[in-house]
């Protein structure tokens, strides 16, 4: 072993020795930490796909400040602390950027480990860009300047979603299934909280808690849904869960509308088909019926070379740090950071803001329902989803308790 | 002279400890903190099975509860160190440890008096249950298990000890040496205790021993605390390295990877389980940079030295040793050649047939690129060599087992 | 309420005889042979990517025959070549060896089919209603998975019961030397009964795949659950196995179904509690993965031979 570590000594030093002499500049690298095996590779795989679809169409338009992005996959199998060995991996490896979004269970430990990190080593800090673990509290009670968050929070989706569920009368009594951990409660604690002020009349009839992605049989939790009566079902899963969820609601021909936000999880469109018609509703960045030509084409393209959908916020995230590089003039992790806050971008998802208060960006929301027919299908099906309402940054914004400590 | 032979690999242990960081670059020290803890979990896990001849398959019980009870025993420290007063301001974080020796004591003496009764399939049926149990169970107290997302803490808090603030991956290495030297040094005092022994004859003879007036279940008892005592040491130190703590740590996964270590490395071997957490750790770790079928690879040494060396490395270096001893060496050692090539040439088959199959089903594969070969799965040709290489690893097998027929 | 209790129960007697499916082979194997077949799961995988890939080429019909058979054959091969070269080891070893094969069977279907689950479903026509009951459908491939079930018991009671092989098999599971001493060939039934038991392991992965998701994970989530049942319902006895498959099958289900947390318990008694405290809201629900552990504890602990068992492990 130690004749392993010389030699690794060695190849090191030599590389640094090559990379010194090497005319361009260096690369920058991203480590993105997520599922890439175990059942939740289901969402972590499509992430790693669009990071470098979008990262070679960046390339092409010069990197980061002329910097060539890399995109490196670290498998954490939803674990939070072996996501903490691949950080300290990927630091190791002299990355400085770490991206990861499935888990609020991760990204909690993510963000712990990498203020200590940051605190404990001040000439070696690294950022965390977060697409997708949106509990609420990492832009609220535990923001830090070194973590970025790329979508709107759980509270922030929940806010839209009461009030649409708010101006329909026909939703009378509400189930609420959620995974139990940080992410889940918070959704259902959102859910409750809010229709209790928007729609006091609304009843709420259920409010399970199942574990993460261990559950391999939704029947008795769809027939506690169906005995409970109620007109809509509100959830948060995502993965594995939302997969099997709505499969073994449509088997049991269970047809009330499922509120979700992620039932565009890749393999529930395939698995629910014509039954989830009119019947799947979708609150993200995102619906399938762009007007766009430019992002329909991105769309086949990056169905045609990876075998994924696209994944917008994503795709946003990596244009807004390029955005931030560029405009620092550097892949400093500081320098980038800082010119990130506050950042506004024209994205395909429209115009987006990174708020600097907490860094929680300000995005336009849409809430879609699942259509058959759609010129642009997912899944290589003829379903996507349809817009059905409409917010914009401004009506999807919540105010923040942040206070947060910047560097000097 | 016999004096000198019994402590010389202390000493050479202690200086190999000493000279370690010297020679090692940074992400090494890293993997060597996680190899020393996995070095007292498997050692701890062969007093019973090795020692004791009880197949344990909830061994990570323990080791998960002494790992919590370290950590909020952490947080304790931090939160003391705060106010500035009560029992844990004092306590320092090098100890901490010893707060996990007690947690795994405590939980083996509360549980273990039912489970010794019988050893063999039955005590490894019911610690499986136990172990499950106690997996499962974590989701039921989020205060303590801290759910999906684990109970994370800071580790540089409370007093400092030899002047290691816990800074640095380098700083916690010294942390290691100490408790693991002190750990090895431990059990191995336990083996020549009388209870050490007794264990040794338990397993070879319960009846006899009955007869004797030993009651079996008696010093079962004693060694299954011992045994969970020493897990949960390590689990302490765990706790120390990775600052959180999951359910995952408790898990079959991990009760697992302590029977593959020692069993890898051989049971019946004091060091066996050091060889073992060695091998498996480094391979567990640095494999997964160079090839996508890392673990499988784990899993076939572990097969193979179950069929085919059931004495594990530990046997195959005592083999030598005694040859050396008694001046065999240069017998021995054409067939130790050709035994060695035969396994070098069958390894090679099976690792290149791997990667081909990798190369068919995934299209990419880590090792061919790691390897800058072009490998092409299709032609008949890497095949035709996969062949080859097996026809010679197992033409040279049998060329060595008849030779060994023939001498002895 | 009625609706919960018929579902619950339909959903309760299915799981349940797919556990029992998967153990009555393990059942075999360990009462023969004395084997603790770690890999058991394993096979039960193989059985339903078997099915899978096969599926994608001859129809779900045909690979339902064919997957079990493949099995077979290599729980055949793995008793022959390694197993039998394990055994004079001991016990241990042989534990060993079938938990470092569980370990390697996971990693090769990860390599030959990824990490991703696999969309293993059945033909369209089984997934419309086979009746519809309080408004909800239930599909014609639950109520085939049940009758392949029964019907697999009924033919395994056959075999052992009014057969030659069967008279041996029993034979053979108290007095192997003397079945043995006899002329058989044990060696060869073992490894038949091994490759048999292994079957069921695959029949049960061929029907459970679609309803339980296919993935490289199926073996871990099952595999400890097939031990208890084992072990509950008495080592060397198949009624017993069919008995605590059922008895964990029902239980899990409704706990699930009926979510009464200590809350509700207390309240029974007239004691106010907090129905979202940590302790006073665990509920029947999440207490459901647990059940088939503690059930496991406690019959090893009071009554180690299991429900019908006639040997102790």
């Amino acid at each position: 072993m130690v004749k392993t570590i010389f030699n690794r000594f060695a190849v090191s030093l030599l590389l640094l020795a090559g990379a010194a002499n090497a005319a361009d500049p260096e690369p920058v690298r991203f480590a993105l930490i997520d599922p890439l095996t175990g059942p939740m590779s289901v969402v972590g795989q499509p992430a790693l796909e669009q990071l470098k679809f979008t990262a070679d169409r960046l390339n092409e338009e010069g990197g980061i400040d002329g910097h060539e992005i890399r995109i490196v996959g670290f498998d954490n199998k939803i674990n939070p602390q072996e996501s903490l060995v691949q950080l300290q991996k990927a630091i190791d490896d002299g990355i400085r950027y770490i991206i990861q979004g499935n888990g609020s269970s991760v990204g909690s430990a993510l963000l712990a480990s990498i203020n200590k990190h940051n605190q404990r080593n001040p000439e070696d800090r690294v950022v965390y860009f977060n697409y997708a673990a949106i509990e609420p509290s990492f832009t609220n009670e535990r923001c830090s300047f070194w973590h970025f968050r790329f979508d709107a929070n759980a509270d922030m989706k929940m806010n839209m979603l009461t009030d649409w569920v708010a101006g329909n009368d026909d939703f009378k009594k509400v189930f609420l299934i959620n995974q139990d951990y940080s992410f889940g409660q918070a959704v259902s604690e959102a859910a409750m909280r809010m229709l209790k002020e928007k729609r006091p009349d609304i009843e709420i009839v259920g409010n399970i808690f199942h574990p993460l992605g261990k559950v391999k049989d939704f029947s008795p939790y769809i027939s506690k849904i169906k005995s409970s009566d109620a007109d809509v079902v509100i959830t948060g899963n995502w993965g594995q869960d939302i997969n099997l969820l709505i499969k073994s609601a449509s088997e049991y021909g269970v047809d009330i509308p499922f509120l979700t936000y992620y039932g565009n999880t890749p393999g529930t469109i395939t698995q629910v088909g014509e039954k989830g018609v009119d019947r799947i509703y979708l609150i993200s960045e995102y619906h399938g019926d762009f007007n766009d030509p430019e992002i329909a084409e991105r769309q086949e393209n990056m169905y045609a070379q990876t075998g994924w959908d696209l994944y917008p916020r994503v795709s946003v995230m990596l244009e807004m740090i390029k955005k931030a590089g560029d405009k620092a003039g550097s892949v400093e992790p500081v320098q980038l950071a800082r010119a990130l806050e506050g950042l506004r971008f024209k994205s395909m998802a429209g115009d987006v803001t990174m708020r600097a208060s907490d860094h929680q960006i300000q995005m336009p929301t849409f809430i879609s329902v699942l259509k058959n027919n759609m010129s642009h299908g997912a899944e290589g099906t003829d379903f996507n989803f349809h817009e059905v309402a409409a917010f914009n940054a401004e009506q999807a914004t919540l105010p923040t308790s942040c206070r947060m400590r910047r560097p000097k | 002279m016999t004096v000198f032979r019994a402590f010389a690999p202390w000493v050479i242990s202690l200086a190999v400890l000493l000279l370690l960081p010297a020679v090692t670059s940074g992400s090494a020290v890293s993997v060597i903190n996680v190899i020393a803890i996995h070095i007292v979990f498997a050692l701890s896990y062969n007093m019973l099975l090795g020692q004791g001849g009880m197949l344990s398959f909830g061994h990570a019980a323990f080791f998960g509860l002494g790992s919590y009870a370290a950590i909020h025993a952490m947080n304790a420290i931090g939160d003391a160190a705060y106010a500035g007063t009560g029992f844990w301001a004092h306590f320092p974080v090098f100890l901490l440890p010893l707060v996990g020796f007690a947690g795994g004591a405590l939980v083996a003496l509360v549980v273990g008096w039912p489970f010794c009764r019988r050893a063999g399939t039955a005590f490894a049926m019911i610690t499986l249950g136990l172990g499950e149990l106690v997996a499962t169970g974590t989701q039921m107290f989020p205060s303590v298990f801290g759910g999906e997302t684990g109970v994370f803490s800071n580790r540089m808090v409370g007093p400092v000890w030899f002047g290691l603030e816990l800074a640095q991956p380098a700083d916690v290495y010294w942390f290691m040496a100490f408790w693991v030297f002190a750990a090895v040094l431990a059990m191995w005092a336990f083996t020549r205790t009388p209870l050490g022994r007794l264990s040794n004859a338990v397993r070879d003879n319960p009846d006899r021993m009955q007869f004797i007036g030993y009651p079996p279940r008696n010093v079962r008892f004693l060694v299954f605390i011992a045994s969970g005592g020493m897990a949960g040491l390590a689990g302490g130190m765990a706790a120390v390295n990775y600052e959180i703590v999951t359910p995952e740590s408790l898990s079959l996964l991990a009760s697992g990877l302590a029977l593959l270590m020692a069993a890898v490395g051989g049971l019946g071997i004091f060091y066996g389980p050091i060889v073992g957490a060695i091998l498996v750790t480094v391979m567990n770790s640095l494999l997964s940079d160079y090839t996508d079928a890392a673990v499988l690879y784990v899993g076939l040494v572990f097969l193979a030295v179950v069929l085919f060396a059931p004495s594990g490395l530990a046997g195959g270096i005592e083999h030598v040793r005694q040859a050396w001893h008694g001046k065999q060496v240069a017998a021995k050692a054409p067939r130790w050649l050709a035994g060695t090539l035969s396994v070098t040439a069958l390894c090679m088959a099976l690792v290149l047939a791997v990667e081909l199959v990798y190369l068919l089903s995934h299209g990419t594969d880590k090792l061919a690129d790691t390897l800058g070969m072009e490998l092409d799965a299709s032609s008949p040709l890497p095949w035709a060599a996969v062949i080859l290489l097996l026809a010679t690893g197992y033409g040279l097998w049998r060329l060595t087992a008849k030779s060994l027929e023939a001498t002895s | 309420m009625l609706e919960t209790i018929v579902f619950s129960t339909l959903n309760g007697v299915l799981y349940g005889l797919l556990l029992f499916m998967l153990s009555s082979g393990l059942t075999l194997i360990f009462s023969m042979m004395g084997v603790l077949n770690f890999a058991h799961a394993s096979f039960y995988m193989l059985g339903a990517y078997f099915a899978y890939a096969l599926g994608l080429h001859i129809g779900f019909w045909p690979a339902l025959f064919l997957a079990p058979c493949l099995v077979a054959v290599i729980g055949a091969v793995v008793e022959r070549y390694g197993l039998r070269r394990v055994h004079v080891n001991g016990h241990v070893a042989e534990l060993l060896f079938t938990f470092g094969l569980a370990y390697v069977i996971d990693e090769l279907v990860h390599l030959f089919w990824g990490s991703i689950p696999v969309s293993y479903v059945p033909p369209d026509y089984m997934q419309n209603a086979l009746f519809t009951l309080f408004g909800t459908d239930y599909s014609i491939y639950r109520g085939v998975t049940m009758m392949i079930a029964v019907f697999m018991f009924a033919a395994l009671w056959f075999l052992l019961k009014k057969t030659r092989v069967g008279m041996m098999i029993r034979a053979a599971l108290t007095h192997g030397d003397m079945v043995g001493h006899l002329g058989h060939n044990v060696p060869r039934l073992f490894m038949g009964v091994f490759g048999f038991g292994c079957a069921l392991a695959g029949l049960a992965g061929v029907i459970g795949g679609p309803l339980l998701n296919t993935e490289p994970g199926m073996a871990q989530t099952l595999g400890p659950i097939v031990f208890v049942v084992v072990v509950v319902g008495g080592m060397g006895s198949l009624i017993g196995a069919f008995y605590a498959s059922l008895l964990i099958g029902l239980l899990q289900t409704f706990f699930v179904a009926f979510d009464a947390s200590i809350a509700d318990l207390l309240g029974v008694f007239g004691v106010q509690a907090d129905p979202y405290g940590e302790v006073t809201g665990i509920t029947l629900a999440s207490l459901a993965p647990m059940t088939p552990f503690i059930l496991l504890v406690l019959i090893l602990i009071f009554r180690p031979r299991g429900l019908m068992g006639e040997l102790e492990p």
